[in-house]
C-alpha cells in the first residue's frame, strides 16, 4: 500500500539516474586507475581489491539483515568504498588490512551513523586513517621492486630533488591506485561526461591548492614543485574521488566551491608541514565543515529581493 | 537565435511523436456529460437548471457566484438529470450538473453583437467572464479577473504561452499549426484591453512548425513578436516564463502583473476570441489522448463534460493493458484511479501508460541533484526533510514556500524520493493556515 501512494504522485515519469547507476559509474571511472595498479602492482593489486571490496559488501549485508533495514547493499555503494580503500593501500601491506579496514569504514564509519546518505565522514578515508594510526610504519612503507620504501612525494619532503615525471605515467611506488595520474584523470572525465560530479569541487580544490603552495611554498612557479605536489600523495584521487563524495560534500552550489577552497588549502597548508598523506586529513575536516558550509550557502530564491534583472536588452531572443 | 533561459531544468522524453501530427478532431460524446461546478479558483457556480429541465448547447446552466468565479455551460443539448456530487479529476466529490445527452447538438442561438473592435474594455471583459473563461493550462484562474488589472497602462507584454513544455500534450501546438490566424485574433483581442503592451507567443525550439505558421499569421502585425526558447521543463511555468521573456523575476507572492505582464495559456487564447468574435461559450477545449497503451493516439476537440472513460476508445482502444492513467502531461499531471470523470477546463489530456513506474524511494544520498535542477534554486532534499519533519519554521526560512511544484527534482532524485510532492504538501497546508 506505502508503495502504491508513491505511485500516484508527480511526476510520472523519471529520469534514468538511480542510486546503483551512481554507484556503478563511479566503479567504472575507478577502473582506469584500478586497472593501471594491477598491470604495474601484479596480481596482489587484484587481491587487495577483492578483499576490501568483498569486506565492504559482506559487512553491510550482515548489519542490514541483522539491524533488520531494508537491503541497500545492491546499490554497490559498498563496493565504491571498498575499492577506493584498497586503492590507498600500499601493495606489500598485509591482506587482512584490508578486512580491518574494511569492516571500520561499513560498520563504524558509515552504518553505525544510519546508512547511506547519513554518515558525516568519507568511510573509505576513515578506514585508511585507521589503518595509518595503527601501523604507522607498514602502511608507509611503499617499498616494490626495485622501489624503496618511501615514494618520490616522501624523499621530495624530506629535501631530495626528484624528477616528478614517474608520477605522471605511474612508473613509481604509492598507494596501488594513486600513484597513475592520467589514469586518475581519465577516471575524472569518465566521471564529469557521465555528469556524476560537477567541477566546482575538484577545480575549486586545486586551485586553491596551487595558490596556497604558490604563496607560501616559497618555489615560485616551479613546475616540477607544483608537479610533484599534485602529482603525489594521492591529492589527485583525494579531489576527483574522495572530496566529491556526494553524502560528505555539501549540496549548495556555493557551498561546493567553499568545501572546495578549504580542501585545497588545507591539503597545502599541510603538505608545507611535511605531511604526505595532507588531502586525507583535508578531506575529512571539509567533511566536517559540511553543516556550517551548507548552513552559510543557502542560495537566494529566484524572484527574492531581486525583482528587475535586465537581461532583455541584451539577448531579446526574437525569432 | 539567442535562447534566454532559467537556471535549472530538466530535460524529459518529450514523446510528442505520438499525436504531434494528428490533426484535431471534434468528439461526440456518447455518455451522460457531466459538469463540476467549481473547474476554476475561486466561488462554486450556482446552478440555475433543475432536473427535467431541457437544456440547449451553449446555454448557460450555472452562474458564477462572486467576482472571483466562473459561469458552466451545457456543451450538448438533452435534458437535466440530476444535481449531484460527482468525483472529479481531483479526486474530489464536486456537486455537479448531470446531462443526458440526446445526440442532437441543438445550440443556443448566439446573441446579438457588435464586432469586438466595437466594444468597450469592460464590455470585452464582461463577455469574458459571461463566456467562463479560466486559465485553461491548469491554473484555473479566471480570466476575466487576470485582464483587469488595476492600471492596463502598466502591462507591457502580452504573453501567448505556447511552450507546452508537458511532454507528450500536442494540444496547444496543433492550435497553433492549425489556426494561427485565429489565436493571432485572440491575442489582438487581449492586446486591445492593453494598449501599451506588446504581443508575446512564447514557444519552445523544438516545434517548428507551429513557429513558421505563427510567423506568416503575425507578418502584418505590428504590436506582435514571436520568442522562441529552450526546449526545456518547466520552461511553460508562469515564473520561468516571465522571466524568460523579460528578465525579471518575481517570487510566488507576486503577479504577473507586478512584472508588467499577463500569461495566457494558448487554449485560454483561443476561448477568448470565440467569445468575443463568435459569441461563444466555453465548451470545448483541445485535448490530447495519447500513450504507448494506445492504439491510435489523438489530438480531440473535446465537450466539456465528456467522461474520460470514452476517451480511449476515441483513440482506437488499447494496444497494451494500461498501466496508469494520468489526466493532464507526465510531469505535474494527476493520476486517475478511475475514468469516470469528467473532462473540465483545466484538462489538457489524457495520457495512458502501458508501464506503471513504482518509485519505491531509498535514502538521500546527498547527490545535490535536485538543487541542480530547482528553477528556484531551493534545496528541495532539505525541504523534503523539513516538510516530513513538520519544521514550519526553518521550513519557511529555506524558502519553501517559493516552491512551484514542477516536480523537476523528483524527476532525477535517483533515490526515487517524492520531493515534490512533499513540499507542495508542507506548502499547502502553510497556506491553509495562512502562514507564508
Amino acid at each position: 500500500m506505502e508503495e502504491r501512494k508513491y505511485a500516484w504522485t508527480f511526476p510520472h515519469v523519471k529520469g534514468t539516474m538511480s542510486t546503483a547507476n551512481v554507484m556503478r559509474m563511479v566503479l567504472a571511472a575507478l577502473l582506469p586507475a584500478a586497472v593501471f595498479g594491477i598491470v604495474h602492482f601484479g596480481l596482489r593489486a587484484l587481491l587487495h581489491m577483492v578483499i576490501c571490496m568483498i569486506t565492504c559488501m559482506l559487512t553491510e549485508f550482515v548489519f542490514e539483515a541483522f539491524a533488520d533495514r531494508p537491503l541497500a547493499v545492491t546499490d554497490c555503494s559498498a563496493a565504491v568504498t571498498g575499492l577506493l580503500l584498497s586503492m590507498m593501500l600500499p601493495v606489500g601491506a598485509p591482506l587482512w588490512y584490508g578486512i580491518l579496514g574494511g569492516v571500520f569504514a561499513i560498520a563504524v564509519m558509515k552504518m553505525a551513523f544510519g546508512g547511506i546518505g547519513k554518515n558525516r565522514l568519507n568511510p573509505a578515508l576513515c578506514g585508511y586513517c585507521l589503518l595509518l594510526l595503527l601501523f604507522s610504519d607498514t602502511m608507509r612503507n611503499y617499498s616494490f621492486g626495485d622501489f624503496g620504501s618511501s615514494t618520490l612525494l616522501g624523499q621530495f619532503l624530506q629535501g631530495t630533488v626528484v624528477d616528478p615525471f614517474p608520477m605522471i605515467l605511474g612508473n613509481t611506488n604509492g598507494g596501488i591506485g594513486q600513484t597513475s595520474s592520467i589514469a586518475i584523470l581519465a577516471g575524472a572525465v569518465l566521471l564529469l561526461a557521465f555528469g556524476i560530479i560537477r567541477l566546482r569541487i575538484p577545480a575549486a580544490a586545486a586551485i586553491a591548492f596551487v595558490a596556497t603552495l604558490f604563496l607560501f611554498g616559497g618555489r615560485g612557479f616551479d613546475q616540477l614543485y607544483f608537479t610533484t605536489q599534485l602529482c603525489g600523495g594521492g591529492f589527485l584521487l583525494g579531489i576527483w574521488f574522495m572530496a566529491v563524495d556526494y553524502v560528505t560534500s555539501p549540496i549548495t552550489k556555493n557551498g561546493q566551491i567553499l568545501y572546495g577552497l578549504l580542501i585545497g588549502v588545507l591539503a597545502a597548508a599541510l603538505r608545507l608541514r611535511g605531511i604526505e598523506e595532507a588531502v586525507v586529513y583535508a578531506v575529512l575536516v571539509g567533511n566536517l565543515a559540511v553543516p556550517l558550509i551548507e548552513k552559510i550557502t543557502v542560495p537566494r530564491a529566484f524572484g527574492q529581493q531581486r525583482l528587475v534583472k535586465v537581461h532583455n536588452e541584451k539577448h531579446g531572443g526574437a525569432a | 537565435m539567442a535562447h534566454v533561459t532559467f537556471k535549472g531544468g530538466v530535460f524529459p522524453h518529450k514523446r510528442k511523436r505520438f499525436t504531434r501530427e494528428k490533426v484535431l478532431e471534434e468528439y461526440f460524446p456518447k455518455g451522460d456529460l457531466v459538469y463540476p461546478l467549481l473547474q476554476h479558483v475561486g466561488g462554486m457556480a450556482v446552478p440555475v437548471v433543475s432536473p427535467g429541465e431541457r437544456v440547449l448547447e451553449g446555454q448557460l446552466i450555472a452562474k458564477a457566484s462572486g467576482d472571483i468565479s466562473a459561469p458552466v455551460h451545457a456543451s450538448v443539448s438533452g435534458t437535466v438529470k440530476a444535481v449531484e456530487p460527482r468525483m472529479t479529476v481531483s479526486g474530489k466529490m464536486i456537486p455537479s450538473i448531470v446531462v443526458e445527452n440526446d445526440g442532437q447538438y441543438e445550440k443556443i442561438s448566439a446573441p446579438e453583437m457588435r464586432p469586438w473592435q466595437e466594444m468597450e474594455a469592460g464590455e470585452k471583459l464582461r463577455r469574458i467572464r459571461e463566456a467562463g473563461i479560466v486559465g485553461m493550462g491548469g491554473a484555473g484562474f479566471p480570466t476575466h479577473i487576470k485582464l483587469a488589472v488595476q492600471n492596463p497602462k502598466k502591462i507591457k507584454y502580452v504573453i501567448v504561452n505556447g511552450t507546452e513544455c508537458e511532454p507528450y500534450m500536442t494540444g496547444d501546438y496543433r492550435r497553433m499549426v492549425e489556426e494561427p490566424e485565429k489565436l493571432v485574433e485572440g491575442l489582438e483581442i487581449v492586446l486591445s484591453l492593453f494598449e501599451r503592451a506588446v504581443g508575446v507567443l512564447a514557444l519552445e525550439d523544438n516545434k517548428r512548425d507551429a513557429i513558421t505558421a505563427l510567423q506568416l499569421a503575425v507578418r502584418k502585425e505590428s504590436r506582435m513578436e514571436i520568442r522562441v526558447f529552450e526546449t526545456k521543463y518547466p520552461q511553460g511555468a508562469e515564473r520561468m516564463l516571465i522571466y524568460s521573456v523579460t528578465g525579471m523575476e518575481i517570487d510566488s507572492t507576486r503577479l504577473p502583473a507586478d512584472a508588467g505582464c499577463i500569461v495566457l495559456n494558448v487554449e485560454t487564447v483561443c476561448a477568448v476570441r470565440r467569445a468575443l468574435a463568435e459569441g461563444l461559450p466555453l465548451t470545448q477545449r483541445a485535448l490530447t489522448v495519447t500513450g504507448k497503451a494506445l492504439k491510435n493516439p489523438k489530438n480531440l476537440l473535446v465537450r466539456l463534460g465528456t467522461s474520460f472513460a470514452e476517451l480511449p476508445d476515441a483513440a482506437g482502444g488499447f494496444l497494451k493493458e494500461p498501466k496508469k492513467f494520468v489526466c493532464g502531461g507526465p510531469m505535474r499531471g494527476t493520476a486517475l484511479p478511475d475514468l469516470n470523470v469528467p473532462v473540465e477546463k483545466t484538462s489538457a489530456g489524457l495520457l495512458c501508460m502501458s508501464k506503471d513506474y513504482v518509485f519505491k524511494p531509498s535514502a538521500c544520498i546527498r547527490c545535490g541533484a535536485c538543487a541542480e535542477v530547482c528553477p528556484i534554486h531551493l534545496l528541495p532534499a532539505r525541504l523534503s526533510e523539513l516538510a516530513v519533519e513538520e519544521k514550519e519554521e526553518e521550513f519557511r526560512r529555506m524558502h519553501g514556500m517559493e516552491c512551484l511544484g514542477c516536480g523537476s527534482c523528483s524527476y532525477v532524485c535517483p533515490a526515487r524520493k517524492a520531493l515534490a510532492p512533499s513540499i507542495q504538501g508542507m506548502r499547502r497546508k502553510l497556506l491553509a493556515q495562512g502562514k507564508r
